[in-house]
């Protein structure tokens, strides 16, 4: 009988004490870790107390903004989308077989899935404008560094995520095309490639719509695109192109996530 | 009477637009698109054919690897370490009143609409772009970014808090409020039980989105140790560049790793 006269707490708690101390020791190393972080960073906190007269100041200097130079930047900006969709082709292209090789359940064997993981690992691991730099060291500056750089990087991704979609295709198909006495590469055709095609195809416009982006800063490294001018307007401290250069590429990327999630509405 | 006759039929798999036709058209226009904006880059050839050979050699002067000057590689790697976790905090700091804002079910529509349009500006600009106005601010060094990550994030990971916040049950929340609560008191006894574990699997994949960022902002010297790899490729010293890439790779590589063994514990 001495169980039923157990007491309760007659206050309603959230979280019992235990719980408490494990947020807290969370919230410590967090902080802790934070602390370092900035510690470590040696920052100048002079800087920070006229900060936002610098900002108020850059902005006064920007505004307004200088439209005339509009027609100027409209190639770069054409430039900058042929960069990413060209890059996106390549990759696809590229990326097909290397996810094959990196799907557990069409690979040959295990080096070559090494393989392909390797690839896809090095691939994602390096940025794109880090890719920029490598490629305008070997081709010299300019657009076809650019494609090159996107393409390197896309297929990483294109890859991974097609190779994801493979390894979780429906065994059915494939084993009622390989009973037809289907080779191989019939199978991945017939049976694998049109059930994985809705998510290459979703994935390619969504990573489009990423390399809109990441190309409108290829330029800093001399890849091409709108980046190249506006690294130059920045460096000339021409503030107002500066502006008419951000309000552009703001409204191309907009426009292309816009209509990325719209065909991608539309496949999937 | 007669057998019947089967229709002539020839199977063909179904298409992904609908129809044959249309299939024809838009691959056809895509392929158009593809002939015209090669075309209108004005690709010179003659110097693409020459890189080939260039990239042979710079692969040959990469190889080996030279971490002989370890030390200033540790520091560069370090200080984008330091600058990724140390943005992350500050962003998700910073987060918290605009996803407040940025939530339709929370904020009236006025406020709803600024929070959106800054998380949909602030989005559309790459981290270099915010990285070399914040240069233009702060000066080089790691301070510009860990604003620029810090702005990154912030912006980033208020879209997403907002998302979450928008599907939450509105129960708890009516609960709550008919108790008397205040507003802090109905997010944080509400809104917040709902969406913390789906947020911090968000922040713990933005440490690691900021850890990949911090890599490449250096490049227009922000800080880590993409300055010096900027660096090394500038000096044609090729053989520590492919040191700092390789570690940049190693450190990229444990970073989703990291993400995804914490994320999958949060589950």
């Amino acid at each position: 009988m001495n169980s039923l006269r157990h007491e309760y707490p007659r206050t309603w708690q959230r979280r019992s004490l235990g719980q408490t101390l494990r947020a807290w020791l969370w919230l410590a190393g967090a902080a802790l870790a934070a602390a370092w972080s900035v510690s470590a960073l040696d920052i100048e906190w002079a800087f920070f107390a006229d900060a936002h007269v610098q900002a108020a100041d850059l902005i006064g200097r920007m505004w307004p903004p200088r439209w005339a130079y509009l027609p100027t930047i409209l190639r770069p900006l054409i430039e900058t989308i042929h960069i990413a969709t060209l890059g996106t082709v390549i990759a696809v292209v590229l990326a097909l077989p290397v996810a094959f090789l990196a799907a557990r359940n069409t690979t040959a064997n295990q080096f070559t899935w090494l393989i392909g993981r390797a690839i896809l690992v090095g691939s994602r691991s390096v940025n794109t404008v880090i890719w920029g730099l490598i490629f305008v060291a070997i081709f010299g500056p300019g657009p076809v560094a650019g494609i090159c750089a996107v393409a390197a990087r896309s297929v990483g991704f294109l890859a991974k995520l097609v190779a994801e979609a493979i390894e979780e295709v429906q065994v059915g198909q494939v084993e009622a095309i390989a009973a037809t006495g289907a080779r191989t590469s019939q199978v991945w055709l017939v049976a694998i490639l049109p059930q994985v095609l809705p998510v290459l195809i979703g994935t390619a416009v969504y990573r489009w719509d990423i390399n809109v982006r990441e190309s409108s800063v290829l330029g800093f490294v001399g890849a091409g695109g709108i980046g190249l001018y506006l690294y130059a307007s920045i460096n000339q401290f021409a503030w107002p192109q500066v502006l008419v250069i951000l309000i552009a590429t703001s409204v191309i990327v907009l426009v292309s996530e816009a209509a990325s999630a719209w065909v991608r509405s539309r496949v999937t | 009477m007669s057998v019947a006759v089967a229709p002539a039929y020839h199977w063909q798999p179904s298409t992904l637009f609908g129809s044959r036709a249309r299939q024809r058209i838009v691959l056809g226009v895509f392929a158009l698109y593809c002939v015209w904006s090669i075309y209108d880059l004005r690709i010179d050839y003659a110097r693409v054919a020459r890189g080939l050979p260039r990239a042979l050699d710079m692969l040959a002067r990469m190889w080996p690897p030279d971490f002989g000057r370890w030390q200033l590689l540790l520091d560069g790697m370090l200080e984008s370490i330091q600058m990724a976790i140390a943005s992350s905090v500050l962003g998700a700091i910073l987060c918290v009143p605009l996803a407040l804002c940025a939530a339709r079910n929370l904020a009236p529509v006025l406020v709803y609409a600024a929070a959106r349009g800054v998380i949909v500006v602030g989005r559309t600009f790459h981290e270099v772009i915010v990285a070399i106005l914040f240069v233009k601010l702060f000066g080089f060094g790691a301070v510009a970014g860990l604003l620029t990550l810090a702005f990154s994030s912030a912006v980033f990971l208020a879209k997403m808090i907002a998302e979450d916040i928008e599907n939450i049950r509105p129960g708890p929340v009516e609960a709550v409020r008919a108790t008397g609560a205040r507003f802090g008191q109905v997010v944080a006894f509400a809104v917040l039980p709902q969406i913390i574990v789906r947020t911090l699997g968000v922040f713990i994949y933005r440490i690691d989105a900021n850890l990949r960022h911090s890599t490449v902002i250096g490049i227009v010297g922000a800080g880590g140790i993409g300055q010096t790899l900027s660096a090394s490729f500038s000096r044609y010293d090729y053989d520590f560049s492919a040191a700092i890439l390789i570690s940049i790779a190693l450190l990229v590589a444990f970073g989703e790793w990291f993400s995804d063994w914490v994320r999958r514990r949060l589950r």
